[in-house]
């Protein structure tokens, strides 16, 4: 079998397998990264999220030779489980069953990365591609705009620093 | 007009509180399951709460599948026991019949005047005592609610006792908090330093439980005990145990739900890297490699004959067998009031059909299971509703006795009732039979969890119904589905030898005989479909989800019918204080008599939602895209809310189940097999098109309800009485996409 090096949460892994096996099962079977969940193989359901580059993509969609920017999962997302989208999911208790957090997570660091003011049309049109069977798309929404604030806040804080 | 008594509230608390309080407070009766996995300096105070050096764990002995559960479990235990949620570890535990659920099958779930009828072989002797710790039908809190307090008041209790007799002063010069006991002097003691002296004190007779007015965590929101987990991708699901040297496996089914396997050949199987074996169990098989998408890609290659369908070839077959009996003979009664026949013989008779198909549970975790037979012993790993159910067929398939299995269960992603039968823990046990001191993980493709599902019943109903003077005066409705009951007995009791009888089953009335209107001519008739169709099973609401939507889409077309307003036509029909409640709490919060600008409506319903009392009002408008969903508003009644923030989130969950179930959702059946692969064929509604929900918690506070399926079965038909109002033309036969486009 062929062997493929990637870097995932900072560390580079060497990983032994075909070609065509998806990130999302390398992940998960043989770097042990349960974070990121399997849903449907067919990205339809956004379970499996995960960044390349900071961009929010479907992981059970890119085989592994296809892998060549960094990865980041939820695992990764932050040191202490303390990113302004966990902590307002935290603040808003989000997750009902939780499965499908992961990848809801992860959609809305990189939407907030690339948008830091979504407006509520913004969240719908990028969220909408993650699905949750238990219902918890309002708190969702809310926790965006949340999240939102928080990183406004933190890094208005941090530029109050740097001015002092 | 005779009146009639509602009969839901007082059967149910007086049960809890006896049954509650038998297999707590006399823990001698069953062994303590805790006991066996103790470690040195570890204590048990009741089979709920263990104290080690380091910390507190309280079981919550339900299974967590998002409803939040084993947040408000523990907050019962430690209210009484007087120690700080954030400092205590809650865990599902063990399985034991010391955790059996005493609600699930009382008589909300099964009708009391069935229970009453069928005698002591049916309620909770349905199911034999391997079933009984059971997740379900909202029944956690109503069987937990004095019963958690008691353990935590009667471990408090022992504790005092420890602290009593480790320092010479007396119980009642003591007190306690935050995990501490206040001794006279001033001195605090934790309960982690009162291991040794608790160690041979027994569990109290009795126990005096805080009024409700000194509770300081029950009534206020508590902060989720899985939230952190949940949201750092560490919460462990089934699929996500990891285990040293473990296999992966995928499964392959029969499109022949249940048919069985003819014959396979899997040499193509093995051109694929990994590739480890693949095992026949009777319905498919199971494909065994070194990662789950080389056993995807395995189980492509293998070719397969499988026996013909034991079921009806196409959806039409299966409607005409649905609607086959209705109107035939005397039904099953749910409801008989007056004379209904006596007046439709003189009346003008309006006549209505209706019908819902078959649904998945389609939870986003698909269904799985870790299971690692080893000599002598069998772990298995499941998220599931029923783990002395996985003991039970996981000991029979190993060959093994049920002390030799061992059931860890795990957080799931979504149940729905799913999670309450084993074919997913079965189907484990058989790959780790054939790889012996292996771990395997066998997870389902979404195809699979899809086409081999344990259906919501497909249901079909009949309205005869007569209005004059603006009164609704006759109201008769005949329903017909495959028999749940039947459906499950097969599947759970098949194999062992208890006896069930047929004639008695009337799951096909869930929901209908305990509404709270009061119609002067009343007839409710169920007509359980006499050929054995797709495999059904529980779900979010049960039979409530089809019943309902019957029930209020044909009252709603009566309120028109007569002139009458929908909402005041359902306040003229009901005493019922909550009942009453709760639709002028809708009707308050909707604005229901302003009326709307052009092109937006609404529509409501009102249902007993398994206990508890809930009106629906739903706004709609149309836009250039489609219909559009503007506003939500519901009201619930929940007896005593425990934990409001968590409430809101199930009622919301539940409206959201039930418009999926209104718009979107159909497992249908062609050539012998379902149609819905996955999410592209049974789409889910998505972030955008989720309108405002408005929750409003009622509390009549003679009792407890649970919650989570109370959103769901007013849903649809509110929205489409809604869909009426704003188009005129009705629609009878769920899912709504197919008659309307939404946006």
């Amino acid at each position: 079998m062929p062997t493929y090096t990637l870097e995932v949460n900072g560390n580079s892994f060497t990983v032994e397998c075909e070609a065509d096996t998806p990130l999302l099962w390398v992940l998960r079977d043989h770097l042990n990264l349960v974070g990121t969940k399997f849903g449907c193989g067919i990205a339809q359901c956004g379970a499996c999220t995960v960044h390349l580059d900071g961009v929010g993509i479907r992981s059970c969609q890119f085989p592994i030779s296809s892998i060549d920017k960094k990865v980041t999962t939820i695992e990764g997302l932050s040191p202490k489980g303390d990113h302004p989208v966990q902590k307002a999911w935290k603040e808003l208790d989000v997750a009902q069953c939780g499965y499908c957090q992961s990848g809801q997570i992860m959609m809305a660091a990189a939407l907030l990365d690339r948008n830091p003011n979504p407006s509520d049309l913004d969240v719908k049109m990028t969220m909408n591609g993650n699905l949750c069977r238990c219902g918890t798309y309002n708190r969702i929404q809310e926790a965006i705009g949340l999240a939102s604030e928080i990183r406004r806040d933190s890094s208005s804080n941090n530029e109050d620093l740097k001015n002092t | 007009m005779e009146r009639r008594k509602f009969l839901i509230t007082s059967a149910s608390v007086a049960g809890g509180l006896a049954i509650g309080g038998y297999t707590l407070l006399r823990a001698e009766d069953l062994p303590n399951p805790l006991e066996a996995l103790l470690a040195d300096g570890q204590i048990a105070l009741t089979p709920y709460v263990i104290i080690r050096s380091d910390g507190i764990s309280i079981i919550a002995p339900r299974a967590e599948m998002g409803q939040g559960i084993q947040s408000t479990l523990a907050a019962l235990v430690a209210e009484e026991l007087d120690v700080a949620l954030e400092s205590v570890e809650v865990m599902h535990g063990p399985p034991s019949d010391v955790y059996r659920n005493n609600k699930l099958y009382g008589q909300e779930v099964l009708p009391k005047r069935l229970l009453r009828r069928a005698g002591k072989r049916l309620g909770i002797e349905f199911l034999p005592p391997q079933f009984s710790q059971l997740t379900g039908a909202q029944s956690s809190l109503r069987d937990g609610y004095v019963k958690m307090r008691k353990t935590g008041a009667a471990a408090r209790q022992m504790l005092l006792q420890a602290a009593a007799k480790q320092y010479g002063v007396s119980v009642d010069q003591l007190k306690t908090d935050l995990g501490q006991v206040f001794l006279p002097n001033g001195r605090k003691v934790a309960y982690t330093d009162l291991i040794e002296s608790a160690r041979d004190i027994k569990a109290p007779e009795k126990v005096k439980l805080k009024p409700r007015e000194q509770w300081k965590k029950l009534g206020s929101s508590q902060p989720r005990a899985d939230m952190a987990e949940k949201c750092t991708g560490t919460a462990e699901y089934g699929i996500d145990v990891r285990l040293p040297d473990m296999l992966y496996a995928s499964v392959l089914f029969s499109p022949f739900i249940g048919s069985g396997l003819e014959s396979f050949d899997a040499s193509r199987a093995e051109e694929v890297q990994g590739y480890v074996k693949t095992v026949p169990f009777p319905d498919g098989l199971v494909v065994i490699a070194t990662n789950t998408w080389y056993a995807q890609q395995a189980a492509k290659r293998i070719e397969v004959k499988w026996k013909p369908s034991r079921y009806p070839m196409s959806m039409a077959e299966h409607r005409a067998a649905v609607e086959e009996p209705l109107g035939k003979g005397q039904g099953q009664i749910a409801r008989l009031d007056g004379d209904v026949d006596q007046v439709l013989e003189k009346e003008e008779v309006i006549e209505r059909s209706y019908s819902v198909p078959y649904l998945s549970h389609a939870t986003m975790e698909p269904m799985n299971a870790v299971a690692w037979l080893q000599e002598e012993q069998l772990d298995i790993w499941a998220g599931n509703q029923n783990p002395l159910r996985a003991r039970y067929y996981g000991a029979k398939i190993a060959e093994l006795s049920e002390d030799q299995v061992k059931v860890h269960t795990t957080f799931m992603g979504g149940a729905f009732g799913r999670r309450l039968e084993s074919d997913f823990v079965e189907i484990a046990v058989f790959a780790a039979c054939a790889v012996k001191g292996k771990p395997v993980k066998v997870s389902w493709t979404r195809e699979g969890d899809l086409q081999h599902g344990i259906y919501r019943p497909i249901a079909s109903a009949k309205l005869r119904a007569a209005v004059k003077d603006k009164e609704v005066l006759a109201f008769d409705l005949q329903l017909s589905a495959p028999s749940l009951f039947s459906s499950a007995e097969r599947r759970f009791l098949e194999n062992i030898n208890t006896e069930f009888p047929e004639q008695v089953d009337k799951s096909v009335l869930l929901g209908m005989s305990h509404q709270t209107y009061q119609l002067p001519n009343y007839r409710i008739q169920g007509f359980p479909a006499k050929e054995r169709l797709l495999p059904v099973g529980w779900s979010r609401g049960v039979g409530e989800t089809q019943n309902v939507f019957f029930h209020e889409t044909a009252l709603d077309e009566l309120a028109h019918s007569a002139g009458r307003d929908p909402l005041e036509l359902r306040l003229s029909l009901i005493e019922h204080e909550a009942s009453r409640a709760v639709l002028e709490a809708v009707k308050k919060m909707s604005n229901w008599d302003n009326p709307l600008p052009e092109g937006h409506a609404r529509g409501m319903a009102f249902a007993i939602s398994s206990d508890a009392p809930t009106a629906q009002v739903v706004e709609i408008r149309q836009s250039e895209k489609g219909i559009h969903l503007e506003k939500i508003y519901i009201a619930v009644d929940v007896g005593i809310a425990l934990d409001p923030r968590n409430i809101e989130a199930q009622v919301k969950g539940g409206v959201i189940y039930g418009l999926d179930s209104g718009i979107n959702s159909e497992i249908s059946v062609k050539d012998g097999a379902v149609v819905e692969s996955n999410y592209h064929q049974y789409p889910l509604l998505r972030i955008h098109q989720i309108p405002e929900i408005e929750v409003h918690i009622h509390q009549s506070e003679e009792q407890i309800f649970g919650v989570g399926e109370a959103g769901v079965p007013t849903n649809p038909p509110a929205l489409g009485n809604a869909l009426f109002a704003l188009t005129g033309k009705r629609v009878r036969d769920l899912p709504f996409r197919k008659s309307f486009d939404f946006a």
